[in-house]
């Protein structure tokens, strides 16, 4: 008996080993069942969730029936494109009838009665959920420390060291349940780097899209201009499969681009014999730890090994994209936030008339962070101070987007930077509590993108001295994400794999 | 530029957020460095430049004035606090 648990155990711990496209292979020629793969999963989240806090809610029942019904059509030959694949959900999307709080108290049992179309898009493939994923309240944050559930833990930890460490954020949840393989993949969204920098401090691959590529229906608004969702997968083919699922053209989302959705998976291999890939000199930083410019110059050699032809640019504003953003974003959140008034959905705290109520419910149910950019962003906004900051940083948004435009008008195809300043960093760091504008410099290389509304991907590259994770980032033009593909999987091929000791 | 401990106070009451003293207090310092970061912007010559109004130049969408959705009262008010009869409940507005 306990040889056979045991033995269960170990197929167990195999079966959520499998990325996306060994587990569709292996589903598809009926080697392993999604009921299965389901299983083991939600095994592994509850047996790890205790510790990482990954998940805010975990769908048993439901994750089961839909792997049943995904075991019924591969039985019938259904080749649907996520067909039984066990997925996590950011807690941002809307997924009916089931838990959907964006990380705060303020949407207090908020299950919504319409599905995002991200997440239609996904069951419609054939994809099973296991649950929603914690995050950055409203998306708000690079630590995943301003969640009403608590923060998660990194999965990685420093060598010799059991100090729990951030995931990044917002998506935080997302990326420590991919890299913990809790999930297979994970849906998230990105408005700073709220993709790219969770990925790259846990050695997993986050795509953000060109905006528009995703629609936004049903995602819970943080700012309008900014927010896109995108994967965050274990390796690259998964993040392109991921992506073709849930990228699509919508007609609920004014904002939704009316371009096909390519075959993201046909751009791997892909030569880049020729490519033109950009360095910029401006995102050599004052203060930037050694191994950060080791770990992008070793990027450069193995692009150039493929035959890439690499050059220096300028893209001359880019120090003012995150000043900017910390304006245009806080702004957008102060007007999206503002139907949190405890009327139609979540937390009321009730008041002596409906202004009292209002401010109540709003004091209550918001957390830190987010009434901090509901503030700032007000301010920016009102009678006299929106000439100085808002069109100021709206004007400077267009000479970032201008800087992109002019190098990619010269030729160049990719942009090759640094993901992060720095490896991930202690839960309850000191420096970062002390001082907002600190965490905010964990955005420094992914909020350009989102100013321009350009896709970038982070890609894992190498280990830190204490044994950490640290990315690479590409950006491409608008909606050539099949660029970044094929550049990011050079980079992961001479990179390799890098995965997390298990300690818990 | 910088803001006062009123000046919060007011835009507090502008957001709808109930603060106290002692928040305000923190806040107004929190403001104050956030304020102080974005100041660089205006070292930028932004003179002849349009602000941006769409980060994907694109024509906006429109759709043929046609009901298509409705007739779900019981949807939308799934999730409220307090309801009667499809509406939503709230105390009194005062004027």
């Amino acid at each position: 008996m306990k040889k056979r648990l045991h033995e269960e155990d170990c197929l167990m711990s195999e079966l959520v080993r499998l990325t996306i496209g060994e587990a569709r292979a292996k589903l598809r020629a009926r080697e392993i069942t999604s009921a299965e793969l389901t299983d083991a999963y939600l095994s592994a989240i509850d047996a790890a969730n205790p510790a990482l806090n990954a998940f805010v809610a975990v769908t048993h029942d439901h994750a089961r029936a839909m792997a049943k019904a995904s075991d019924e059509r591969l039985g019938k030959g259904g080749n649907g494109a996520l067909e039984g694949i066990p997925l996590g959900i950011k807690d941002l999307f809307a997924t009916q009838g089931f838990h959907t709080q964006a990380g705060s108290h303020i949407l207090d049992g908020f299950k919504p009665r319409y599905e995002s179309t991200v997440t239609a898009n996904l069951w419609a493939d054939g994809a099973v959920m296991l649950g929603k994923l914690n995050m950055d309240e409203f998306a708000m944050g690079s630590s995943n420390e301003t969640s009403y559930y608590g923060p998660v833990v990194n999965p990685w930890r420093a060598k010799g060291d059991n100090k729990a460490l951030v995931p990044g954020g917002s998506s935080g949840g997302s990326a420590a349940a991919v890299s913990a393989w809790l999930c297979a993949g994970a849906t998230a969204t990105d408005t700073g780097g709220s993709i790219r920098q969770p990925a790259a401090f846990t050695g997993t691959v986050g795509i953000k899209p060109t905006y528009g590529r995703c629609s936004r229906f049903g995602i819970a608004a943080f700012a309008s201009s900014l927010d896109q969702a995108g994967p965050i997968a274990r390796d690259v083919r998964d993040a392109a499969i991921m992506l073709k699922s849930m990228a699509s053209v919508d007609p609920k989302d004014t904002t939704s681009v009316d371009r096909p959705v390519p075959d993201y998976e046909a751009a791997l291999g892909g030569s880049v014999r020729g490519m033109k890939i950009g360095v910029p000199r401006e995102y050599r930083m004052d203060g930037m730890p050694a191994e950060i410019e080791t770990l992008w110059q070793q990027g450069i050699a193995w692009l150039k090994d493929a035959g890439a032809e690499i050059v220096e640019i300028s893209l001359p504003h880019t120090k003012y994209a995150l000043p900017a953003y910390y304006i245009v974003a806080p702004a957008e959140a102060s007007s999206n936030l503002a139907r949190y008034d405890g009327v139609r959905y979540g937390l009321r705290v009730p008041g002596r008339d409906i202004v009292d109520m209002y401010e109540k419910t709003r004091a209550a149910g918001f957390g830190r962070e987010v009434k901090r950019r509901v503030m700032i962003g007000t301010y920016v906004l009102s009678a006299g101070y929106y000439d100085a900051y808002y069109v100021q940083a709206q004007k400077v948004r267009t000479l970032i987007k201008k800087d992109f435009e002019d190098v990619f008008a010269a030729g160049v195809e990719a942009i090759l930077t640094p993901a992060t300043p720095s490896a991930a960093f202690g839960i309850a760091d000191e420096d970062m509590a002390a001082d907002p504008v600190k965490m905010y410099l964990n955005d420094i290389f992914t909020v350009t993108v989102n100013m321009a509304g350009l896709p970038g991907i982070a890609v894992p590259a190498g280990l830190d001295g204490r044994g950490l994770p640290l990315g690479l980032q590409l950006i491409g033009r608008p909606f050539e994400e099949e660029t970044l593909f094929r550049a990011a999987a050079i980079i992961e091929k001479a990179a390799g794999r890098f995965e997390p000791q298990k300690w818990w | 530029m910088s803001v006062t401990i009123d000046t919060v106070k007011r835009v507090a009451k502008l957001a709808r957020i109930a603060v106290d003293d002692e928040d305000a207090r923190r806040m107004t310092g929190e403001l104050n460095t956030i304020l102080g970061f974005v100041e660089q912007l205006n070292e930028v010559d932004v003179s002849g430049v349009e602000p941006m109004t769409s980060v994907m130049p694109m024509e906006m969408k429109k759709r043929q004035d046609s009901v298509t959705d409705g007739g779900k009262a019981g949807d939308i008010v799934a999730n409220a606090p307090a309801t009667e009869e499809n509406f939503f409940l709230v105390p009194k507005v005062v004027e």
